[in-house]
């Protein structure tokens, strides 16, 4: 079974993301980016199902600049075996990456795709589902567990109720949750050994997808600021301060 | 213009997200209408024609839509845009999972979680876990939007739309129910709650949180967590509340044991009043926080609780 992991570089989740002054977007420049989290859990899932002797062979595409080939890196020093760079300096709206995603898994002839439940610079959480539904494949989202039987997948899925099991069959995508595994770290041996694996170089022209963006950004502005407010002596205070305010 | 709000239901009752959702709808402006995809729905149908401002309700009733899944959700949606040009759903876990797909056939890029609606292409969405505030107007002809529900207040209940039923979805699909272990509880739901009591990490321990439980019970009050929280195994993880999680916004949230991390902060950082217990006085937490008490909560929550 060949597996494909989609893994975006983003604004490290320690840091808080600072809106430009003149309103164009969040500044990206001299802060420290790393691999979206969840794109973190799925890269383990892959090295695991290679490691149970499941997957054959495990692929990280990243859409994005140059930079993103760090993350490449990274997600071969986890243990993933090669690398797709896909090069562009536009951050990709999830339909366009969704469109490219699926160039790459035709050509790759991929059987499981493993993506984020969602970017944390974005929040869309929308490309896993965009990629299952352009390849005609069933989706198993926001995974909890997942298991391999036969040609088919059971996995444990993150609701809002609590969790839910399904079964699709495969080929399939899955997206992957908080709770799915725990990401390993790479080792200094593994690391040098990454700089060998090695990475394809295209463009999203390559693909023959069109890009274009479908949306564009008005104005990106500061969040309305929460002030902090008065520390009370005791639970007594607490209670009269929340019985004036009236809810209580 | 025509705009297609998707119910949140469980086939019994309607959920206030739907009326959430409609608001939504009707400030793009247009007529609404409501689908009802389950099964055995009667009884939603009935409730849907009743949410002000509603057209018409849509109703499929099929066995293969019992728990709404992705690929069968897509199959009934993706021909009735044809007559829409917008399509609005809760952005829950359930529809979270579908509106995507439903997207990506018709071409068109999804707006996720809004929280306003300027006009019928242009609305405001947070990015990056709340810290920013991104105004987007999508140049397709037709817009896919999750909504987030606690920004908008619920349509009202005093409408009498018509209904009508659609032909059964085609199938077979490539996706299966096999079963769930829901939380149950008698708590109000934690996104529709006008209380949460939410406990972190500093809670401790799965036991050590029925303390924050039997608070909870005494304000008639949902409970919530942070990840860690979950991650530890203390609570379920429908608990969590967060950039990840869910996000709420009561009269009154309560965060104890939390450090205010800002994916957690994200979540929440819209309640009316906060309050937070921690026993670090520099907890980020504090920032927010209306009414902060440094304590040790295993002192402040029981005598919180007896002096409610
Ligand atoms: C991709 C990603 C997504 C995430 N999504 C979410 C999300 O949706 N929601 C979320 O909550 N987090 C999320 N997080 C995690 C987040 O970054 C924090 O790690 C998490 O919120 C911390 O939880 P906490 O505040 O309970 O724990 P901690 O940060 O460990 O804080 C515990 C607090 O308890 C206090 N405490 C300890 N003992 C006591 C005591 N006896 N009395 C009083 N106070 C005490 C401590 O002073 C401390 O402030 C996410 C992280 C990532 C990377
Ligand atoms: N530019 C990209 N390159 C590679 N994978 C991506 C990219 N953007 C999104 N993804 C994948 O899609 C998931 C969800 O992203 P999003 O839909 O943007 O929230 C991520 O966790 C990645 O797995």
């Amino acid at each position: 079974m060949k597996v494909l992991i989609p893994v975006k570089r983003v604004l490290d989740y320690n840091v808080k993301a600072r809106v430009k002054a003149d309103q164009s977007g969040v500044d990206l420049s001299n802060v420290k980016m790393s691999m979206n989290p969840f794109d973190e859990i799925s890269v383990e899932q892959a090295v695991r199902l290679q490691e149970a002797g499941t997957a054959t062979e495990t692929i990280v595409v990243s859409v994005g600049p140059a930079k993103a080939q760090e993350t490449i890196r990274t997600a071969l020093a986890m243990g993933m075996d090669r690398g797709i760079h896909i090069n562009t300096d536009e951050d990709l709206e999830p339909l366009a990456v969704a469109k490219i995603l699926k160039a790459v898994v035709e050509a790759e002839g991929i059987d499981m795709v493993i993506a984020g439940k969602q970017a944390i610079d974005g929040d869309n959480g929308a490309t896993g589902s965009m990629l299952a539904a352009l390849l005609d494949w069933p989706q198993a989202t926001f995974a909890n567990s997942m298991e391999k039987n036969g040609d088919s997948l059971t996995v444990k899925r993150e609701v809002d109720g609590g969790l839910q099991t399904v079964k699709v069959s495969l080929p399939a995508v899955v997206t992957t949750d908080l709770r799915l595994n725990e990401p390993r770290y790479a080792s200094l041996p593994n690391i040098m050994k990454a700089k060998k694996k090695p990475i394809d170089a295209k463009t999203p022209a390559d693909f023959g997808v069109d890009t274009a963006p479908r949306v564009t950004t008005v104005k990106v502005t500061e969040p309305e600021a929460r002030s902090a407010g008065v520390k009370v002596e005791d639970v007594a205070a607490l209670v009269a301060a929340l019985k004036t305010e009236g809810v209580i | 213009m025509a705009i297609l709000v998707v119910a949140e239901h469980d086939n019994e009752t309607l959920k206030d997200a739907t009326h959430k959702t409609v608001t939504a709808a009707l400030a793009m402006g247009g007529d609404v209408d409501i689908l009802v995809a389950g099964k055995g729905v009667k009884d939603v149908m009935a409730e849907a024609a009743k949410v002000d401002g509603v057209r018409h309700v849509l109703a499929v009733d099929h066995e293969s839509l019992r728990r709404q899944l992705a690929e069968s959700m897509q199959d009934v949606i993706v021909p009735l845009m044809s007559e829409y040009d917008a399509i609005l759903a809760p952005d829950t876990t359930t529809h979270k999972n579908y509106m995507p797909r439903v997207a990506a056939m018709l071409d068109v890029m999804q707006i996720s979680s809004i929280t306003g609606v300027i006009d019928a292409k242009t609305f405001e969405r947070p990015i990056y876990a709340g810290n920013a505030m991104a105004t987007v107007k999508s140049g397709d002809t037709k817009q896919v939007v999750t909504v987030r529900t606690t920004a908008f207040s619920p349509a009202g209940e005093s409408g009498s739309a018509d209904s009508k039923m659609l032909a059964d979805p085609a199938g077979p699909f490539k996706s299966e129910y096999i079963g769930e272990e829901l939380s149950k509880s008698d708590r109000p739901e934690l996104t529709a709650a006008k209380i949460v009591v939410s406990g972190g990490r500093g809670v401790g321990s799965a036991e050590n949180f029925a303390i924050i439980e039997k608070l909870a019970d005494k304000l008639g009050a949902a409970v919530g967590a942070s990840r860690a929280a979950v991650d530890a195994g203390y609570v379920p993880n429908d608990y969590q509340v967060g950039q990840t999680g869910k996000a709420v916004a009561p009269e009154l949230y309560m965060a104890i044991g939390i450090s205010g991390a800002i994916q957690h902060l994200a979540g929440m950082k819209d309640s009316k009043i906060i309050v937070a217990i921690n026993k670090d006085e520099e907890a980020p937490i504090f920032q927010v926080a209306d009414y902060g008490l440094v304590a040790d909560l295993f002192k402040a929550v029981p005598e919180l609780e007896a002096a409610l």
